[in-house]
C-alpha cells in the first residue's frame, strides 16, 4: 500500500514539476552565451501532460484505432522481445559466470572480451545481425539477439562476483566435507551469489529494455515500441504530443519489466536467509 | 510480420528459424519455366511509405507475378543502408540514391544504377516567407540546416555553386528529422524533401491563425532551379550478377513490373495511397497521397521513358559528388566511378516489354493533382 502511495506521489511530482516548468520556464528556453541551457518551455517542445493523455484517447489515424491501444500492443510486443532477449541473456550470463568461476584460465581469457563487448556500439553491430533476419530466423529475432546481447553482461559479471564471494572458510569447510566442485557450487556459492544475482538481473532487465527499443529503432523492425517512437517523432512536426504517447509505452514497458524481475525474485528469497548462515 | 503468412509450417513457426519459408534459395533458377516464381528481394531505404508506392503496387497488382517473380519487399531502418544489404547479397535489388550508392562504390560496394526511377531530385531548402530568403546566395550570413550523413551535398553544391563558402558564410545547423527547429525560428532555413518534409510544415498548426500553415508562409530553394540537383532513388543491382544471362534476364522482368507499377500509381494515385496505407504506414492519409503526387512529379512526364538514366544528370550528379565539400571538407566521392556505374541495358529491354504490353512509360500527358493536406497528415 505503502509503495502504491509513494509511487503515485512521485508521479504526480514529475507531472508537476514538467508542468511548472512549462509554466514558468521562458518558451524560447534561457540560452547562455549561445549555449541553451534550459530547454524550450513551448507547446511544440513540451506538450501539456494533459494534452498528451487526450492524445491517447483520440485514434492514431482517422478511423484508425485509438492510440492508446496502438501503443499497448506495441508495448506487448516488445514486451515479447525483452522477456525473450533477458531470458537469453541471463541463461547465457550465467553459464560464462559458471566457466569462469570453475576455470581460471577461461575467466582471464573471456572476462575482457565479455566487457570489450559491450564497447562495440549498437549501430555497428544492429545491421550485421540484421542480415540475418529473414533468412536464418524471423526479424524480429533479431532484436531479440541484441537484447540478450546487451542483458548477458550484467549477469555474466555479477554473478562472477557473487561466485566468487564466499569466504575461503566456507569454501575449506566445504572441502573438509570432501564435497566437490559441483556440490560447493550447488550448496554453497550459488545461494551466496543471490545477493549479486538480482541486481545484476534488475540491470539486465533495463538492458534488455533498451535493447529491444533500440534494437528495433536501428533495424526497423515493426510492430514494437521503438519503431513506433520512429514514426512518431516524424510527426513531431505538427503533432508533438504523439511523440510522447510513445514515450509512455516505452516508460511503462520498463516499469513492467522491473516489475516482473522483482517477481522472479520472491521464490529465491528464502534462500537469503540460509545464505548469510552459510557465509558467516 | 508477413513472412507467417505465408503457409509453410504456421504451427512450427515462432522459434523455429527457417520454417517460415523465407530461407535463401538458389539465386538463380530458370525464372518461370515450370511455372514456378522466382523469388526476389527488395530493399527499400525506410519504411513503407507513398515513396516507394510503385513496388508497393507492383506487387499487390501482380506485376511482379505476371514476370514471374514473387518480389518481397524489404524494408529499411535507421541503421540500414540498402546498398550495403545488395553489396552483401542479402537483397536481390535496392533502393537508393546515386550519391551514397556511388560512395558506397567507392569502397568496394559492387552495385550497378540499372534504373533512375526518380528523374528529378526532391530536395529543397525551406525558408520563411518574410525571410526574404529566395535563393542560394540568400543563406549568406544565416543559420543553415543540414541533414548530413550525405543527404546533405545538393544544399552544399548550391550554396558553393551561389558563391559563398559553406564552412565561413552560413552557420551550418545539424537538423533533426522533423521541422520543429524551423516553426520555432532556430533555424533560417531547413532541409526537406518535397514530398514529406515539406509536407509536414503543412500539416502544422500555425499558433498565430488557429488553421494549418499555407504554402505562402514559405519560400523554398528548389535544387532543381538552382542546378544543383543531383540523382535521388534508383534501383541499384549487384555488378558480379550482371555477368549471368539468369540474373540479366531477371532485371529486366523485374523492371518491366517495377515500370508497371509505377505507371499504375501515376493513373491511380488514390489507389495507390489506399495500398501504402494498408501496408501499416503509419503516416496519415492526406500526407501519404501528397507524397504520393510529388512522387510522381519527380518521375513523370519521362521523356526517354521511365527509368532511363539522362547521360548530363549523371554527370551533373558525379561532378558534384567529386566536387562539393560539406563543412567538414569531404567529398561525396574522390574520383570518377570505376567500373560499370550504371547501364540503361537493362531498363531499355525493359522498357520495350512495357510498351509490348500496352503500358505508357512517358507519361507525356501526366497532370500533378491538387492535394489538400489536414492537421498532422491524417
Amino acid at each position: 500500500m505503502r509503495r502504491v502511495l509513494s509511487a503515485l506521489i512521485g508521479l504526480v511530482v514529475l507531472v508537476a514539476l514538467w508542468e511548472g516548468y512549462k509554466a514558468v520556464g521562458n518558451p524560447d528556453g534561457t540560452v547562455l552565451l549561445g549555449v541553451r541551457i534550459l530547454p524550450r518551455a513551448d507547446d511544440l517542445s513540451m506538450p501539456h501532460v494533459w494534452d498528451m493523455l487526450t492524445r491517447l484517447g483520440r485514434p492514431e489515424l482517422t478511423g484508425g484505432r485509438p492510440v492508446w491501444r496502438v501503443v499497448l500492443s506495441a508495448g506487448l510486443f516488445t514486451l515479447g522481445i525483452t522477456t525473450l532477449g533477458f531470458a537469453a541473456g541471463a541463461v547465457i550470463g550465467f553459464l560464462l559466470a559458471v566457466a569462469m568461476q570453475r576455470f581460471r584460465l577461461v575467466e582471464r581469457g573471456l572476462l575482457p572480451y565479455v566487457i570489450l563487448s559491450q564497447t562495440v556500439p549498437l549501430v555497428a553491430l544492429a545491421p550485421l545481425i540484421a542480415g540475418w533476419g529473414g533468412t536464418i530466423w524471423p526479424e524480429w529475432m533479431t532484436v531479440a539477439v541484441i537484447a540478450a546481447y546487451l542483458a548477458f553482461f550484467p549477469v555474466a559479471v555479477g554473478m562472477l562476483r557473487g561466485l566468487q564471494s564466499p569466504q575461503a572458510a566456507g569454501v575449506e569447510l566445504m572441502r573438509s566435507y570432501a564435497a566437490g566442485w559441483w556440490r560447493t557450487l550447488v550448496k554453497l556459492r550459488l545461494p551466496a551469489s543471490l545477493p549479486y544475482l538480482f541486481p545484476a538481473l534488475r540491470l539486465a532487465g533495463a538492458a534488455a529494455v533498451v535493447g529491444a527499443v533500440v534494437g528495433e529503432i536501428s533495424t526497423g523492425t515493426r510492430g514494437g515500441i521503438g519503431r513506433l517512437i520512429i514514426e512518431y517523432s516524424r510527426e513531431a512536426t505538427s503533432d508533438p504530443a504523439k511523440v510522447y504517447t510513445a514515450m509512455l509505452g516505452a516508460a511503462l514497458l520498463g516499469l513492467v519489466v522491473a516489475a516482473l524481475v522483482s517477481l522472479l525474485e520472491l521464490p529465491l528469497m528464502r534462500h537469503r536467509r540460509r545464505v548469510s548462515v552459510v557465509t558467516m | 510480420m508477413k513472412k507467417r503468412l505465408l503457409p509453410a509450417a504456421v504451427l512450427a513457426t515462432a522459434l523455429a528459424l527457417t520454417g517460415c519459408g523465407t530461407a535463401d534459395t538458389p539465386s538463380t533458377p530458370t525464372p518461370g519455366a515450370s511455372g514456378a516464381l522466382t523469388p526476389i528481394k527488395l530493399q527499400l531505404q525506410w519504411f513503407y511509405q507513398a515513396q516507394f508506392a510503385g513496388y508497393i503496387a507492383a506487387v499487390d497488382q501482380g506485376f511482379y507475378r505476371e514476370q514471374g517473380l514473387d518480389v518481397q519487399l524489404l524494408e529499411g531502418g535507421v541503421d540500414i543502408v540498402p546498398q550495403t544489404v545488395l553489396a552483401q547479397g542479402k537483397a536481390d535489388y535496392a533502393v537508393a540514391w546515386v550519391p551514397k550508392a556511388l560512395a558506397s562504390r567507392e569502397q568496394g560496394a559492387g552495385i550497378t544504377d540499372v534504373g533512375q526511377i526518380f528523374a528529378r531530385s526532391g530536395t529543397y531548402q525551406v525558408a520563411w516567407k518574410d525571410s526574404g530568403i529566395t535563393k542560394a546566395a540568400d543563406l549568406k550570413g544565416k543559420k543553415v540546416g543540414n541533414w548530413g550523413f550525405g543527404n546533405e551535398f545538393e544544399l552544399f553544391a548550391g550554396m558553393t555553386k551561389a558563391g559563398l563558402d559553406p564552412g565561413k558564410d552560413v552557420t551550418l545547423v545539424q537538423q533533426q528529422f522533423d521541422m520543429q527547429a524551423l516553426l520555432k525560428k532556430e533555424i533560417d532555413a531547413a532541409q526537406a524533401m518535397s514530398y514529406n518534409e515539406y509536407a509536414q510544415l503543412l500539416e502544422a498548426k500555425n499558433p498565430a491563425t488557429g488553421a494549418l500553415y499555407q504554402p505562402g508562409d514559405f519560400s523554398v530553394i528548389d535544387w532543381k532551379t538552382e542546378g544543383s540537383s543531383m540523382l535521388q532513388d534508383a534501383v541499384w543491382a549487384n555488378t558480379d550478377k550482371l555477368n549471368d544471362p539468369a540474373y540479366q534476364q531477371q532485371t529486366v522482368k523485374f523492371l518491366a513490373g517495377t515500370i508497371k507499377g509505377w505507371a499504375y500509381c501515376r493513373d491511380n494515385a488514390q489507389a495507390c495511397r489506399d495500398l501504402v496505407v494498408a501496408k501499416g504506414s503509419k503516416l496519415g492519409k492526406s500526407h501519404q497521397l501528397w507524397q504520393m503526387n510529388e512522387v510522381n512529379k519527380l518521375i513523370w512526364p519521362a521523356a526517354g521513358g521511365i527509368g532511363v538514366i539522362n547521360d548530363a544528370d549523371w554527370k551533373q550528379t558525379v561532378e558534384l559528388s567529386l566536387t562539393t565539400k560539406n563543412q567538414t571538407g569531404d567529398t561525396v566521392l574522390t574520383k570518377q566511378p570505376e567500373g560499370l556505374a550504371f547501364t540503361n541495358d537493362y531498363i531499355q529491354q525493359a522498357l520495350t516489354r512495357a510498351k509490348a504490353a500496352g503500358v505508357d512509360v512517358n507519361g507525356t500527358s501526366f497532370q500533378p493533382q491538387t492535394v489538400t493536406l489536414t492537421a498532422g497528415g491524417a
